[in-house]
């Protein structure tokens, strides 16, 4: 993985950027790319590219341009299948000059157009540059593993794999947008094209963005999940699809394994899906196989005793970063440099932690499991859907409710009242199930009750240009889903790509220049497991349930057996010490700075604030899970606004600090 | 038991559930309106009310008081109250 960066005059009435801005930008995300780094000029455009050289270390330097050196290319990411595609291409006739992935897109674009992406398996942005035809493509993965950011102004087009590239240049304002702040209080992140920061877009995933001539951009969409019809005939028997699961999960993870000039490692968390993944991986490869695992003091979030049965299994020599709180509250700022976004629970910190681990052992790349839940229903929320589904036909019956005893098992031993407010909670939109949207509700719902703490101006701010509505972009098919495929469709474009893969996963990685691969996302993977009868993947309420008919045989039985244990870190908890919360906490959540950012009621925060302090002295204080997102989601909006320093106005360029050792100037070239 | 008393009560616990769980938004519900429909109060925050309760009135509750249909709004946890100091 790499970072990539440019700025281009798409109308052609502008400079090329000065080789000191593009040195900036790329200095911005140098930590994506610490190998290398590398500016292209001409006189209309700058692409800048700091690598990670993790294939073909000596010949893939960027930016590359084709033999007649009018196309040139930055890239970010992987295609595994390169391999394949060069073959393909060679057999058409087509010349290599090195064995780089970064080659391969070059001679895919000019053979098959646009149409290379939909061939691409993998995880990528790309900016595709023709100083002939004036001609600028960005492009990213179906998933969006990889990010890519876009502003387009006045003729002009700026791109960066991390915004903070953009912020390098002084021409580029830096504004907190009210929309991407609304929707991060209901979906946890905002949601592609609309950023936290206004007038930069998020590149869709699955899509590639065209300028020709103007900074009007076109979009096509080059992938989305797509399901079968409701009660659709299943292409295959249970054991079919079953086996053929397990033959695709196999080679996407030993693509990821071997498709590297370095050691590649793998992430356990203990749970079943990275620990399936761990045992195909060292099934692929032969040597040396490293396993890393985060782990907590708080016993509430360890998972050690699983993970160590793992890695025994397994034989690898694993490493194990140990979580207390005050690692989490000290590298919290950090952690929000990096996912350029407020977040709601401090779990990606651990991550954070974990990379920086993996980076001083010496290791670059990352299998992890990313991605199963997704794919093959995992989660709670599609467990809870069914069953408030199945209620919503009797909505009156009080036997049908007692089925969330099933998945919540401490219901079943909780008082009434504990139960009784767990019903209200789930019986809340029930008359609106089946309508879109309605498996998520819940939990929109429930984020969405923390913007009651927005301050009177922001919240006007809001209602007058509200965000996107992501129910109102559905595809057209969609209606025509299963109630299970519908949940997997949101959950897949408004969680995992806003939040998972992004400020829980890329950005904690690239934080210390470590790539993360995930084989349950293989593009192959995917559409096999959206093409299975939803029965497959959640029968009855067993969720993954085509999964656990294989891994059985591949990991410990204590580990096949488990309960799913949700990920998570300490929250509010983190912040708060017997004085109070940590300085740096208790600066920017003061009534000054609350004012001064402007988005939350400063008396609101100062109860909050209040009700947490407690926790610090009195060991019976109360604070629930709308009062953690909500310290977590306004600390980290604080912190935003700091580090970032969006007050309007333009922020002074920032120093560069990469030498660029690979520096090609074509701005004297007529074209 | 008086209406008077239970307006009293209906008062206090208003009061806490501003003070503490919506931190001084005096519009966000009315009296009637549910607790848990309008998201007001999470599972912690229904225990931190009945801890209130306990405690400003010295009463206790049993198992079977504590089910959803007394303490769904302000009104409702103030009349229940009300049974419970006589």
């Amino acid at each position: 993985v790499c970072g990539i960066s440019g700025k281009v005059s798409v109308d052609g009435r502008h400079a090329a950027p000065s080789r000191e801005l593009l040195a900036a930008m790329v200095a911005a995300i140098a930590h994506r790319g610490p190998d290398e780094q590398g500016i292209y000029r001409d006189r209309r455009a700058g692409l800048a590219s700091a690598r990670l050289a993790i294939v073909d270390i000596a010949a893939g330097q960027q930016p590359m341009s084709d033999a007649s050196e009018s196309q040139w290319v930055v890239f970010n990411g992987e295609i595994f299948n390169h391999v394949e595609l060069r073959r393909e291409l060679e057999a058409a006739g087509r010349v290599f000059r090195t064995r780089s992935d970064t080659e391969v897109i070059l001679h895919a674009y000019a053979a098959w157009g646009l149409g290379c992406f939909e061939r691409f398996n993998g995880q990528w942005a790309i900016a595709l540059w023709n100083r002939t035809e004036h001609e600028l493509v960005l492009a990213r993965d179906p998933i969006g593993i990889c990010p890519l950011y876009v502003r387009q102004h006045g003729g002009t087009v700026w791109f960066a794999s991390e915004v903070k590239a953009l912020f390098a240049d002084p021409a580029v304002p830096r504004e907190i947008d009210p929309a991407g702040i609304d929707q991060t209080f209901t979906y946890w992140a905002p949601l592609a094209p609309t950023t936290v920061f206004s007038g930069i877009d998020e590149l869709l995933p699955g899509t590639c963005r065209v300028y020709r001539g103007s900074a009007d951009g076109v979009d096509h969409t080059h992938w989305r999940p797509t399901f079968p019809e409701a009660g659709a005939t299943a292409p295959w028997s249970l054991d079919e699809a079953t086996q053929l699961l397990q033959e695709r999960l196999a080679e996407a993870t030993r693509l990821r394994m071997t498709r590297a000039d370095v050691p590649v490692g793998v992430y356990l968390s203990g749970g079943l899906d990275s620990s399936v993944i761990a045992r195909l991986a060292r099934d692929s490869a032969a040597g040396e196989f490293r396993t890393f695992s985060v782990a907590f003091d708080d016993a509430e979030f360890d998972e050690r005793s699983y993970q160590d049965q793992m890695s025994s299994m397994l034989g690898s020599r694993h490493h194990t970063v140990v979580v207390g709180r005050d690692a989490i509250a000290a590298a919290f700022p950090d952690v929000i440099r990096h996912t350029e976004r407020p977040v709601l629970r401090t779990a990606p910190t651990p991550m954070f932690l974990l990379s920086r681990l993996v980076r001083d052992e010496g290791i670059k790349a990352v299998l992890t499991g990313e991605g199963a839940d997704e794919m093959l229903a995992g989660y709670d929320i599609f467990r809870e859907a069914r069953i408030r589904e199945f209620w919503a036909r009797r909505p009156d019956s009080t036997l049908r409710p007692l089925l969330f005893d099933r998945i919540y098992p401490y219901l079943a031993r909780s008082p009434a009242l504990a139960k009784g407010m767990a019903h209200a909670f789930w019986k809340r939109g029930l008359d609106r199930m089946g309508q879109p949207g309605s498996s998520h509700e819940p939990r929109w719902w429930t984020t969405a009750s923390i913007k009651r703490m927005f301050s009177a101006e922001f919240a006007a701010s809001v209602a007058a240009a509200p965000p996107g509505d992501p129910l109102a972009s559905l595809p057209a098919e969609f209606s025509s889903w299963s109630s299970l495929a519908r949940a997997q469709y949101l959950e897949i474009t408004t969680l995992l790509a806003p939040y998972l893969v992004s400020s829980q996963g890329d950005r904690m990685m690239m934080a210390h220049s470590v790539e993360g691969r995930f084989p349950f996302l293989d593009r192959n993977v995917v559409d096999f497991c959206n093409a299975l009868p939803p029965g497959y993947k959640l029968a009855n309420l067993d969720e993954k349930h085509i999964l656990k008919r294989f891994a059985t045989g591949l990991v410990p039985p204590a580990i096949a057996r488990r309960k799913k244990q949700a990920y998570r870190a300490p929250d509010a908890a983190a912040f708060v010490t017997e004085g109070g919360l940590v300085d740096y906490a208790e600066d920017a959540l003061s009534a000054p700075s609350i004012a001064d950012t402007g988005v939350f009621n400063p008396t609101a925060v100062a109860g909050l604030v209040r009700k947490a302090r407690r926790l610090g002295t009195d060991g019976a204080a109360a604070f629930g899970n709308t009062d953690n997102m909500a310290l977590v989601g306004i600390l980290s909006t604080q912190l935003l606004d700091r580090v970032f320093e969006t007050n309007g106005h333009a922020g002074a360029a920032l120093q560069m600090t990469s030498a660029v050792l690979r520096d090609i100037d074509r701005t004297d070239t007529a074209t | 038991m008086t209406d008077l008393q239970t307006t009293e009560h209906a008062i206090a616990v208003r009061d806490f559930i501003e003070s503490t769980v919506l931190f001084g938004d005096s519009n966000a519900i009315s009296d009637d309106d549910s607790l848990t429909e309008t998201g007001v109060l999470d599972s912690t925050g229904i225990l931190e009310v009945i801890s209130f309760l306990e405690h400003r009135y010295s009463i206790t509750f049993d198992d079977s008081d504590l089910v959803a249909s007394n303490f769904d709004s302000i009104n409702r946890i103030a009349s229940f109250v009300a049974t419970k100091i006589v």
